[in-house]
């Protein structure tokens, strides 16, 4: 049984777009029907460009905003978006990580304060000595020295800010942490101290994550499964070596080869995509990559292609709509 | 002395200080970056290292509390500290730049169309039908579909990549002979980006025009440029050829960088982070400004500041007194995964 399981899950939203006087009506299609699993102790990338609902999905499986349809469950528990006593022990073990830490953290309160806030409120109980104590185990397991307890944020690096943020995120030793691009903000070598961080902490801790990211290199990093994102549905979902080094959906394929490295310099194999992706409020009809697909076919403009199983993965493409096992009797 | 034999700009030895009312912060350090006509040079290094100051030093775009100091020559012209009336003769025309974030670069409240026309009147006194239509030309070059009917949009109206590309026809529209481009595609997704790194390269080419790549990503910087320097507090620290440096880089912190990037292809393995963080510029080590943070540092390095020195190659230079002993400990394992890593194949 996954930790975290959410199927068919949407959020819309409605908007005004320019027409008439007051606008005309329309809907957003932020998230659109995507399913998924996230196993206990492992890590679900989510990659995606911006506004394909990478962080929508994080907020929905949270609680903190309601979906209009379908169902996320936690450990075998359906996670509402109503803030209840239920809600409330249910997010004692599912915590988030942000991307922004500076505006994650309270400018005002010394960062030891923050760090043993969610302390406070879950578990009031506690002794105030117990608490610094643990405090101080968390600084020093996420590389905060001791005497940092009474810094104030402005006084730290980006990478020592989103440590007490991860630090504060483990507080309750969750089970489950959403990181909502935790290194975008972060210079290269300050990135991999607290990529590093987070796996090392994952190794002793256990905990499950969904890990989302518009890096793609980050994400194989951090992975044991990666979905891919396009306009609010999920596109390809596997083991990140298959993603990554064998795409089978176009638009992969392209957000692969578009990833400069310096072991790829001089190799100009890029698929360039043409045009920028559409708006989720003009979702086309048909597969919603069909305006940029390379390959695009007839029945891709009029049919939305499923998410089919191909082995190890889930691929919704047209292309790939027969089921492996008849292609392997057309190929023989 | 010919024109010809000048470099298209050489920067000798600049120094930028800025005024904080009772003391003076010293943001770079004596940098030499020299670039040939349509020549690519990539400008690698973290946030505050400079890399942005030694171009806005350039263009003399730093205001009155900077202090500049040493030599920028174009076509072997002293340009550094000149009055703004001379600078605006170069700025746009001669050397023209693009910045990260095109929506704020543009002007909200002025149609794109006017916004390029601007920089033809200034440069090329070109007004009303002929300044339209070269406008129309450069967004059509520039790959904006519909061009026609975006000269007469806001940049509200337009996506993350059309701004930048409108940016960058404005930044051709004074036919420039070095484009400066700063983080151009780090506000842009990836597929925009591989648009805009292409259309970039075909723009160089065709106007066998200098390009200046100012990054954080080693990624990009090796896809574009012929020749990279790597930045540190206000210095560079290394500079070569682009495939020597990312093939046998010897400063500690180039390879420092380059093995705390994860990457996509090859097996997975555990980053190697740099230790520590960049020094705040106010409270710069003495000697060499990576020491504290080096695992090669010897009592040496703590008191000599390194300069530029030649690193094994032709065109290499580094700026490490421990480069031969570097080359010959590191020079097999900078990618190669550690047996400690094994585990690191997950499941």
């Amino acid at each position: 049984m996954a930790l975290l399981r959410v199927r068919e899950l949407k959020r819309h939203y409605d908007v005004r777009l320019p027409g008439g006087l007051m606008g005309r009506r329309a809907k957003l299609k932020a998230v659109d029907g995507i399913s998924f699993d996230v196993e206990k102790g492992k890590t679900l990338g989510l990659v995606g460009e911006s506004g394909c609902g990478k962080s929508t999905t994080a907020k929905l499986v949270l609680g903190l905003i309601p979906a209009n349809a379908g169902s996320i469950t936690f450990d075998g528990k359906p996670v509402t978006a109503s803030h209840d006593a239920a809600w409330r022990a249910m997010r004692r073990r599912m915590q988030m990580i942000y991307q922004d830490p500076l505006g994650a953290l309270d400018r005002r309160l010394p960062i030891a304060d923050q760090i043993g806030e969610p302390l406070v409120i879950h578990e009031p109980g506690l002794a105030a000595s117990y608490r610094r104590e643990r405090v101080a185990e968390l600084m020093a397991a996420v590389g905060l020295r001791r005497d940092q307890a009474g810094s104030y944020p402005h006084e730290l690096s980006g990478g020592q800010r989103q440590r007490v943020i991860i630090a504060r995120a483990l507080a309750l030793s969750p089970d489950f942490l959403v990181c909502d691009e935790p290194v975008s903000a972060l210079d290269v070598s300050i990135q991999a101290q607290v990529l590093n961080l987070l796996e090392d902490l994952r190794a002793k801790n256990g905990f499950a994550s969904l890990f989302i990211s518009h890096d793609l290199k980050v994400v194989r990093q951090m992975s044991n499964r990666v979905a891919v994102m396009y306009l609010g549905l999920i596109v390809e979902e596997g083991p990140p070596e298959a993603i990554f080094h064998d795409p089978m959906h176009p638009y992969t394929r392209a957000l692969v080869s578009a990833i400069p490295t310096p072991a790829r310099r001089g190799r100009r194999e890029r698929i360039v995509l043409q045009g920028d992706p559409p708006n989720p409020v003009d979702k086309p009809a048909g597969c919603p990559f069909h305006p940029r697909c390379p390959s695009a076919m007839d029945i891709c403009r009029t049919t939305p292609p499923k998410l089919i199983g191909h082995g190890p993965r889930r691929v919704a493409c047209h292309l790939h709509d027969d089921a492996p096992e008849t292609r392997l009797i057309a190929a023989e | 002395m010919s024109v010809a034999s000048e470099p298209l700009l050489a920067i000798r030895d600049l120094t930028v200080e800025f005024d904080q009312g009772d003391h003076f912060v010293q943001a770079l350090h004596g940098v030499d970056i020299v670039i040939e006509r349509g020549q690519s040079v990539g400008i690698v290094g973290e946030s505050g290292c400079g890399k942005s100051i030694t171009w806005l030093a350039v263009l003399g775009l730093l205001g009155s509390r900077a202090r500049c100091a040493g030599s920028v020559k174009l076509d072997g012209e002293q340009i550094l500290n000149r009055p703004d009336r001379e600078l605006t003769r170069i700025r746009g025309s001669r050397i023209a730049m693009i910045f990260q974030d095109p929506a704020s670069s543009l002007n909200p409240v002025h149609r794109i169309g006017r916004q390029i026309g601007e920089v033809l009147m200034l440069h090329r006194g070109l007004t009303g039908r002929a300044a339209r239509a070269e406008a129309h030309r450069l967004l059509d070059r520039v790959g904006i579909s519909n061009a026609l009917q975006r000269l007469d949009e806001y940049p509200h109206e337009l996506s993350g990549g059309m701004n930048q590309r409108a940016m960058i026809a404005m930044a051709l529209a004074g036919e420039p002979d070095l484009l400066i481009a700063d983080e151009p595609t780090t506000a842009l997704d990836a597929t925009i980006q591989a648009q805009i790194l292409d259309l970039l390269h075909e723009l160089r080419c065709e106007n066998d025009m200098g390009l200046v790549l100012v990054s954080h990503d080693l990624g990009v910087v090796a896809d574009m440029a012929e020749r990279v320097a790597v930045m540190y507090c206000g210095r560079v620290i290394e500079e070569s050829p682009g495939d020597r440096l990312f093939d046998a880089p010897r400063h500690p912190y180039t390879r420092g960088l380059m093995a705390a990037l994860p990457d996509i292809d090859g097996p997975k393995r555990r980053l190697k982070s740099i230790a520590g963080t960049v020094p705040p510029p106010r409270h710069l080590p003495p000697g060499c400004a990576f020491g504290p943070r080096c695992a090669h540092a010897t009592p040496e390095c703590a008191t000599h500041r390194p300069d530029l020195r030649p690193a094994g190659a032709p065109r290499h230079r580094a700026a490490c007194l421990h480069t031969d002993l570097i080359a010959d400990s590191l020079d097999t394992g900078l990618a190669v995964p550690e047996a400690a890593d094994a585990e690191w194949e997950t499941a």
